[in-house]
């Protein structure tokens, strides 16, 4: 579902050599890097932590609304937000695919998060306490996520710009499922529409810190932005959604938590209030209202798991000895 | 108070089609209940996928009740429910879930390629889409629990004490097909996976008459919340 | 006891007769029939293919980047293998 820009420092050392001028030739000529070519150690390490705190955020995110499938309220929602969850199981998958390419193991980066080492987006480490609340995850979640995977269909980088392109062509029903449940509950009884606008309430300021902190305070991105693993500051992201997502909002009839949002006619820009970056940093330090439970969830499920794995190995090990 | 529920006029008809469908949408849910907690990424999308199936061939059986597959789903009570026993038991560990699949799919897969030929043209072509997804979880299910049983010590020890657990439940969903020819489909599977085919004694039964075990209540409770809580909203 | 690993099986996919197998991308799983399974699951869900191999990733062997030079650029001085190389006059038609 969503990549956050949570690159931690990281500073490239400015690599001077001449294989580094080539490979940032490469890259300014629009060329793909591919996993057997040379790259810097730094542009290596980015990849690894980028891609698989992307494949994470979706393993991760597949819980807040996998909350949902045993309650959704018809057999139409159950069968669309199942098949959602599912393939932020398959995005995942896809994007350990992509870091393993760079010689990392799903076990390693499985481990990372497990553990706690790895981070994942914050936006779920906030509860779904409502119905509504998948739909504002589809409309807003997604669409967010959407802002930022399109660039990243053309990232440097072969197989990570290869897995996104197939994420962004299964996504494209995400955002509409989500957003037809809010239609539905803001057209529904004086109830609903409270849920909905309640669930907004509580999203909003979350979907905007998903695009990571201001660019003033984030200067690595920098490095990012010349290798093309990037190709738009956060700033420019979060307001690129903000501008397509308020009209949406109006016409379901809704009102953003945010007195001070307001369209800027001469620039034609949605300007919104200040965000609690504090909240932001509390929440991905580590005490957000779900970080704990999320964590524990995958842990359990691995847990759980490993005497099955074990035993799908053994009896490949038996197969390969009887068939030597 | 008055109550949300609905009444259904059970004909015969009807009456085998919501068992069928029944069975679908509790396996289905109870499958779906995996979600985010499978022993693999890959098993996630792998039950996920089944899941969908079967809550794509419950919503086809309602459907050709003529009532609406909402109100059959989520305004009847448990005794108007009337799928087998086995659907509803919780899915316990990754054994139970897998044992119970081969064994549910290998009885709805011969039910299926028998209805495909059924006079019932809305049956007739429910059989023939449910067949290939019911031929594929069999595939699926069975190919776990040979590396379940064949697996380790632990694993064979879970998916025996599945199999044990399970068999007494299956003389309902072989009620419909031949029992002989299930058993062909199934032991040659349970021996390749070591295990020991339970003996054929006791079979408990109800279900298609309305008498669940306890566990039914609590997953129409948790399934139906939202359009008992709001009754008549659309969602 | 540290968990073993379970191999990486490369995937491709047939999308229709008439096309190749094209790789779209990796599963774990613990032998051959599983790996299939996990293919089917995890890279046909919306009619992408007919047909799919999996191959275990480390029975792969791919060329060399830093031989693309030696391998790839020579080819590219042999203009007269296409068949703009020759001038046939317009008068002859298509050929």
């Amino acid at each position: 579902m969503y990549s956050q820009a949570l690159n931690t420092k990281d500073t490239a050392a400015a690599d001077a050599s001449p294989d580094a001028d080539r490979f940032q030739a490469r890259i300014d000529a629009e060329e793909r890097i591919e996993p057997n070519d040379w790259m810097p150690e730094a542009y290596r390490r980015t990849l690894i932590r980028q891609i698989s705190q992307h494949a994470h955020s979706e393993v991760v995110g597949m819980l807040p609304e996998g909350n949902w499938i045993t309650r959704a309220p018809s057999l139409r929602r159950k069968a669309a937000l199942l098949a959602k969850v599912q393939d932020e199981g398959g995005h995942g998958l896809y994007l350990y695919s992509a870091a393993e390419t760079l010689g990392v193991s799903r076990e390693e980066l499985t481990d990372q998060l497990l553990s706690g080492r790895a981070k994942y987006s914050s936006i779920f480490n906030y509860p779904t306490l409502s119905w509504a609340d998948i739909g504002t995850i589809g409309w807003l979640v997604d669409g967010a996520a959407i802002m930022n995977q399109i660039p990243l269909c053309r990232c440097s980088f072969g197989p990570y710009a290869r897995a996104m392109i197939r994420v962004c062509r299964e996504e494209s029903f995400h955002q509409r499922q989500g957003y037809e449940i809010m239609l539905t509950l803001c057209r529904g009884t004086p109830e609903q529409k409270a849920m909905a606008q309640d669930a907004l309430n509580r999203w909003w300021w979350p979907c905007l810190m998903m695009f990571g902190p201001p660019d003033t305070e984030s200067a690595h991105s920098d490095t990012s932005m010349r290798w093309k693993i990037k190709r738009f500051t956060n700033d420019a992201l979060r307001q690129k959604f903000v501008d397509a997502t308020v009209p949406q909002g109006q016409f379901l009839g809704l009102t953003f938590p945010d007195p001070e949002l307001r369209l800027d006619e001469a620039s034609g820009h949605w300007q919104f209030g200040t965000i609690d970056w504090d909240e932001f940093r509390r929440v991905l330090a580590g005490n957000g209202p779900c970080n704990r439970d999320r964590l524990t969830a995958r842990q359990k499920a691995h847990a759980e798991g490993a005497w099955v794995r074990d035993a799908a190995l053994a009896h490949a090990a038996k197969q390969q000895r009887k068939a030597a | 108070m008055a109550t949300t529920s609905i009444t259904i006029d059970e004909t015969p008809r009807i009456r085998s089609f919501l068992a069928l469908a029944d069975d679908a949408l509790i396996l289905g849910h109870r499958t779906s209940e995996w979600t985010g907690h499978a022993p693999t990424l890959e098993e996630e999308l792998a039950l996920a996928n089944i899941a969908l199936d079967l809550i794509g061939q419950a919503r086809a059986l309602y459907q050709a009740t003529g009532y609406a597959e909402d109100a059959l789903a989520y305004l009847r009570d448990p005794p108007q429910f009337r799928n087998a026993l086995i659907a509803e038991l919780p899915n316990g560990d990754f054994a139970f879930t897998i044992a119970r699949l081969f064994l549910v799919s290998a009885a709805s897969d011969l039910f299926w390629r028998g209805a495909m030929g059924a006079t019932d043209p809305d049956l007739a072509a429910i059989a023939a889409k449910a067949e290939k997804e019911t031929a594929y979880h069999v595939r699926h299910a069975a190919e776990w629990l040979i590396r379940l049983g064949d697996g380790t010590d632990e694993s064979h020890r879970r998916a025996q004490e599945a199999l044990d657990t399970l068999w007494p439940y299956t003389g309902e969903i072989t009620a419909s097909v031949d029992r002989e020819a299930w058993l062909a489909v199934v032991a040659p599977i349970l021996a390749r996976a070591t295990l020991a085919q339970p003996a054929e004694s006791w079979m408990q039964a109800g279900g298609r008459e309305g008498r669940h075990t306890e566990y039914l209540g609590h997953l129409l409770a948790e399934m139906q919340i939202l359009p008992r809580s709001y009754p008549g909203a659309a969602w | 006891m540290a968990e073993g690993r379970t191999p990486l099986w490369e995937v491709f996919v047939r999308a229709r007769n008439g096309l190749a197998h094209k790789h779209v991308g990796s599963v774990h799983a613990a032998d051959a029939a599983m790996a299939l399974q996990a293919a089917r699951d995890v890279y046909t869900r919306r009619g992408e293919g007919l047909s799919l191999w999996v191959v275990p990733s480390n029975a792969i062997v791919a060329s060399d980047p830093s031989d693309r030079g030696m391998l790839f650029e020579p080819t590219g001085s042999k203009i007269y293998r296409h068949p703009t190389f020759y001038e046939v006059p317009e008068d002859v038609g298509h050929m």
